[in-house]
């Protein structure tokens, strides 16, 4: 059985700026995935790559054994059930979030996708609450806090009840009580054979999404493990620049050395 | 120019806040709010049809007299028409009209600078500036008795093409993005400011403003389809109708019907 994504020796360039370079990666179905690393990495690159809205300039990314490829996606009988199957949300709210209302805004993926009228209804009415936005219904997006846009934005694809998952920045921008319900959301949401892959670069979050850490650096793969083996691994998060150093001076003496919150951590 | 531009496009952000302020009218238990959207959009929009058919001046005040009562009988505040609608449609229809009195020939009731004034003259453009009054006068209570969410389900329920709504939809709720850029780079350049600058300065600085707009505006843009697509938009937005006509829809529909065939019969 292949494996749910197949990434070999992709590049992408943004007008001649490389944002991979050269990356390989295996995700496999039911897999909880975090792509850690600093700003300008190439984790919402990954992620655009991972949903066919880029296509890689060179090397190749398969969905379940098939090349994602521009003649694929544009073929209804791929393309449908790959949307349905596969749903990205974005870092910022504001730019998924543009139908009138946030009934609207939750009935867009499946109506698009064509869906029947009853079962539009049923799904929409049913993730609302699920998420805790009924009360919601019908205000406009742009009306609502940070918190709630993220939310709305996390249902209007959690909506198709999706096979994977793509998460980029989940909680970036959130205040700490909305933070941790988003956490809370993806956590309830995960089903065995569900399969979640986010972009962040927030430590403290990621032994709470994840299984797997692939860390990020200049467009490639440097280093992948388990939670705990990369949180441990200080030289390489300072190398990534997910860490900083801290710089004390005891009388005549300074001295620097890393400075990392996590979940279960706070270390000096 | 920089401080006119500055001040304009605070001057926007003012009036965009007042527009969303607006929508607690859109709220109140009223006539007009009691229908229909799609009730409301046809029945207002035969009355401006009507108007603008309409050549008698008692009609056009018969007009005019309806759309008062419909304000008072929707919760309208007169103030709020008096000084958003009549005061500033007097003043540009005023200008146009203005010539009308001393062009048009005819019998010749007072004199001013030696140029005639005409009762035929003085009769059209008193005609004019009520038209535009009542008309403007309808279309606001439209807007002002109706959230703007429901304008657009209304025009999308009447079959209007999918594409047109999608883009009204959007430009309403990327406009509130941009002006809200927009206010944070003047607030930013404010901040960093001393002294006066020079005008070439000051005009090179709105040009790059501008510029700089316009590049995050394309950038948003491009972002929006890309999170339409991720939810399966295939290039035609699929769309749910949720409105129900009662009897007492139907009663006002054929209320503004039978007005503005009438009057467009008797302004004849």
């Amino acid at each position: 059985m292949p494996p749910l994504f197949e990434l070999r020796e992709v590049c992408f360039n943004y007008d001649g700026i490389a944002a991979l370079r050269g990356l390989s990666l295996q995700i496999t179905q039911g897999e909880r995935v975090a792509l850690l690393g600093a700003n300008g990495s190439g984790k919402s690159t990954l992620l655009r790559i991972l949903d066919g809205l880029h296509l890689p300039s060179q090397g190749v990314v398969s969905f379940e054994g098939v090349a994602l490829t521009s003649e694929c996606l544009e073929d209804d009988r791929f393309a449908l059930p790959f949307r349905r199957r596969v749903a990205l949300v974005f870092p910022n709210p504001d730019m998924q979030l543009f139908n009138p209302t946030v009934f609207d805004e939750v009935a867009f993926a499946p109506l698009q996708l064509q869906w029947p009228k009853e079962k539009v209804m049923a799904a929409v009415n049913q993730t609302l609450e699920l998420m805790g936005i009924s009360q919601l219904r019908d205000r406009p997006p742009y009306r609502l806090s940070s918190g709630e846009k993220k939310r709305v934005a996390l249902a209007s694809v959690i909506v198709l009840d999706p096979d994977v998952l793509l998460l980029d920045e989940p909680t970036a921008t959130l205040d700490p009580r909305s933070q941790s319900q988003v956490i809370d959301l993806i956590q309830q949401w995960k089903g065995s054979s569900k399969t979640v892959v986010t972009a962040t670069h927030q430590l403290e979050i990621v032994e709470d999404i994840a299984d797997r850490i692939c860390v990020l650096q200049a467009g490639n793969i440097a280093a992948t493990g388990t939670p705990q083996e990369i949180l441990n691994h200080h030289e390489l998060l300072l190398q990534a620049n997910l860490v900083h150093a801290h710089r004390h001076s005891h009388g005549a003496v300074t001295h620097s050395h890393p400075h990392i919150h996590t979940h279960s951590k706070h270390e000096h | 120019m920089s401080g006119f531009l500055e001040s304009t496009g605070m001057g926007f952000a003012r009036a965009i806040t007042q527009a969303m302020l607006s929508e607690k009218t859109a709220r109140r238990r009223g006539l007009l709010q009691s229908l229909d959207p799609r009730v409301r959009v046809v029945g207002l929009f035969s009355l401006v049809l009507a108007v603008t058919l309409a050549r008698r001046f008692a009609v056009v005040a018969a007009l005019f007299a309806i759309a008062v009562l419909l304000a008072l009988c929707s919760r309208v505040n007169l103030l709020t028409l008096v000084k958003r609608v009549w005061l500033v449609v007097l003043a540009f229809t005023g200008v146009i009209a203005l010539p009308a009195i001393f062009v048009t020939p005819g019998r010749a009731i007072a004199a001013a600078g030696g140029v005639n004034i005409t009762e035929q003259g003085l009769r059209t453009a008193a005609l004019l500036v009520l038209r535009v009054e009542t008309a403007v006068t309808f279309t606001t209570l439209l807007v002002l008795c109706t959230p703007w969410t429901e304008v657009l389900k209304a025009l999308r329920a009447l079959h209007l093409p999918k594409e047109a709504i999608t883009m009204l939809a959007m430009t309403y709720r990327y406009v509130f993005l941009l002006v809200e850029t927009t206010t944070q780079m003047f607030e930013s350049r404010r901040s960093r400011r001393v002294g006066v600058l020079p005008a070439a300065e000051q005009r090179r600085m709105a040009a790059r403003t501008a510029g700089v707009l316009l590049s995050k505006s394309m950038e948003m843009s491009n972002e929006v389809y890309l999170a339409m697509q991720s939810r399966g938009f295939r290039g035609e937005v699929n769309a749910l109708s949720e409105f129900r006509m009662t009897m007492w829809d139907y009663a006002g529909l054929l209320a503004f019907l039978l007005t503005g065939g009438l009057a467009a019969w008797m302004g004849k």
